[in-house]
């Protein structure tokens, strides 16, 4: 589904990832862990597209398609969905209209009949409940005053709306407390199957206990250094990172 | 008031303007707005043979409004409707009502202010609205101005009287086509503990120019909301005078305009703490695009009596294009110290990181920014009261959602 290929990219002519390369089959859970600094970010932002990243080298194809070449709009519409760290708060823009809006713009792109706005409530009062989230929800402005906890729910809401193919979570576990962070796994639990990927960027193995992984991948210093099954990432918890850097240093 | 008080009233309005002339950039009140492309054409009065306004049909919110007065460059065309304590005329039938003798142009400053000074020497015709005491109208009325023809002026003038703890909703509109001139005055007198909700939707022809001036005059304990639109006209200056003349008086003041192409639009407020205990609260939102220009140029004024005033002042813009001009200059002029007062004012852009995140969920970036836009507008937008005004300002704006 997703092949990237030795990628270069940074943002304000800093370099940060120095040749990432990773393959994500359909149907499958990946993670990425690794410390502060590593890249994680830079690589969510750069598969979505966010503006002033540049991609100096390498290549991403998504389901075979240039996704670097895609508009942040063109790659959604294909069904990528990035799960924010730091979802924005836009007051004035309604929440259900603007997701309607992506829902349909989505599915036009995909050459399916828009949603009518009560068939849309229906679809989007069934996945509210999957993150508990209060309908009174539905009518506020995006993330407008919602606590830190509520943001997260919102982003996992929305991807469960939208149904993307590849779903990127972007350190959507830190800050979380244990409910809400069950939440969060059972909302993408549900969102599981042969046809989704999902790609978990965390900095912590917590997560990853309700939401298991297929494969856990160890980012240090914009490369992948290691990649295994899910019993790296209780190695990690248990060792910490410096266990990989020494590894990585005494490899060179 | 008998005629020839009110020809007196004209008299001493033309030779007031006489004197002052037309106003220029000189004066520290226009000094943002140079009105000179207005005072080259020789304007006429419509004396009923200009063409018949085709475009209210559109404007009209017969139906929906309690009663409308629609007048087509400054002439009445249609009155229907009525409330039942409030007396709806045309003030050119009011002179000699007792409420007319005792308001008009007891506010709106013929002597200082030449446009003023113009509109009263011209008067045409216009709204004569007066709420009798205690009475809560249930629903709103509406004035509706047409515009049309070229070289063609109008000079609307508005009376509106809410007794003692009555309370009312009007709404003036504003709209037209071809390049023809509005100049219109409204008084607006809020009686002791009246409550008022008052709109004005200026959407003139993009050829028409439109000067507008409301003059309110605030009694004790009376709580005015006043809500001032502007989409539309080529040359514009709005300019609202309110009076906190009682103790315990409230105003809430908004404005929204949106600028594009060549347009220019001047907001000019002064608000008036002239009694204690009154409040104040007022946002002025702009939208600026192409090589539009806007100006807030807000003035709150805290007289030595107006102890424990509590005064709000904040004008926001978004500028669109590296082009358009704001000039936005809040003032606070206080003359006691047992007061609070605040104001600022900010000029911004379209928020780069809120434009992402609407586009990495699928939405297109031109949809993107048009909902941005429109969520910048619906603060003020979303707490009108009146469906019927919503819609009509946001289906005005509507460009911003397609």
């Amino acid at each position: 589904m997703l092949d990237i290929k030795n990628l270069h990219a940074g943002i304000d002519g800093k370099e940060i990832l120095h040749g990432l390369s990773l393959k994500i089959g359909t149907g499958e859970v990946h993670a990425i862990m690794g410390p502060n600094g590593s890249g994680k970010s830079t690589l969510a932002n750069v598969l979505a597209g966010r503006p002033r990243y540049e991609v100096a080298a390498g290549t991403v194809l998504f389901e075979g398609k240039d996704l670097l070449a895609m508009a942040p709009e063109d790659r959604a519409r294909e069904g990528v969905f990035l799960a924010m760290q730091y979802p924005v708060e836009i007051p004035g823009v309604n929440n259900i209209y603007f997701l309607k809006a992506a829902l349909n713009a989505i599915r036009k792109h995909r050459g399916e009949e828009e949603l009518d706005a009560m068939e849309f409530l229906q679809l989007a009062r069934e996945k509210m409940k999957l993150v508990d989230l209060d309908e009174s929800f539905m009518n506020r402005g995006v993330n407008e005053g919602f606590s830190g906890g509520e943001k997260k729910r919102n982003e996992i809401f929305q991807m469960a709306v939208l149904d993307p193919k590849l779903a990127i979570l972007d350190e959507t576990d830190s800050g979380l407390d244990i409910d809400a962070l069950r939440i969060v796994a059972n909302g993408v639990n549900t969102l599981r199957s042969e046809k989704h990927s999902v790609l978990v960027i965390t900095h912590y193995q917590r997560l990853l206990k309700y939401l298991v992984p297929d494969y856990v991948h160890v980012l240090a210093d914009g490369r992948i250094v290691k990649s295994g099954g899910k019993e790296l990432a209780e190695e990690l918890e248990q060792k910490g990172y410096e266990w990989i850097e020494q590894e990585v240093a005494a490899a060179r | 008031m008998t005629v020839d008080v009110q020809n007196d009233i004209r008299e001493q309005a033309a030779t007031r303007f006489a004197a002052l002339g037309w106003p220029t950039p000189e004066l520290e009140e226009w000094k943002f707005t140079n009105i000179a492309p207005i005072t080259r054409i020789p304007w006429r009065i419509d004396e009923g043979d200009a063409r018949a306004p085709q475009k209210f049909g559109v404007a009209s919110m017969r139906g929906r409004a309690l009663a409308e007065l629609v007048f087509a460059n400054g002439r009445l065309v249609d009155i229907n409707g009525g409330a039942r304590g409030v007396e709806i005329m045309p003030i050119s039938a009011a002179a000699s009502h007792p409420m007319f003798e005792r308001h008009y142009a007891r506010y709106a400053d013929y002597q200082r202010h030449a446009m003023t000074a113009l509109n009263t020497a011209h008067a045409q015709d216009g709204g004569f609205i007066v709420v009798g005491d205690g009475v809560a109208v249930d629903g709103f009325i509406h004035l509706l101005f047409v515009g049309t023809g070229d070289g063609i002026w109008s000079h609307p003038r508005n009376l509106i009287v809410v007794g003692r703890h009555s309370q009312v909703s009007i709404v003036e509109s504003f709209v037209g086509s071809g390049n023809y001139f509005t100049n219109a005055v409204t008084e607006i007198v809020a009686a002791e503990s009246a409550v008022v909700d008052h709109y004005r939707l200026e959407n003139e022809a993009t050829d028409a120019f439109h000067v507008g001036t409301v003059q309110i005059h605030q009694e004790r304990s009376s709580n005015v909301t006043s809500r001032h639109v502007a989409l539309g006209g080529n040359l514009v200056r709005n300019e609202v005078n309110v009076a906190l003349a009682g103790e315990g008086a409230a105003l809430t003041l908004d404005g929204l305009f949106v600028t594009s192409d060549s347009q220019h639009i001047d907001n000019h407020t002064v608000i008036d703490h002239v009694k204690a205990h009154c409040d104040s609260l007022e946002l002025y939102k702009g939208i600026l695009d192409d090589k539009s220009r806007g100006v807030f140029d807000g003035l709150i004024i805290v007289r030595p009596d107006a102890q424990k005033t509590n005064s709000r002042q904040v004008n926001r813009n978004l500028i669109l294009s590296e082009r358009a001009i704001i000039d936005s200059k809040p003032t606070l002029e206080i003359h006691n110290d047992d007061v609070k007062c605040s104001h600022g004012s900010t000029i911004g852009q379209l928020d780069e990181e809120a434009l992402f995140y609407l586009r990495a969920r699928g939405v297109g970036e031109a949809e993107a920014r048009n909902l941005l836009i429109y969520g910048f507008a619906s603060e003020i937008v979303d707490r009108m009261r009146i469906d019927a005004v919503k819609e009509t300002v946001r289906t005005a704006i509507g460009r911003f959602r397609r």
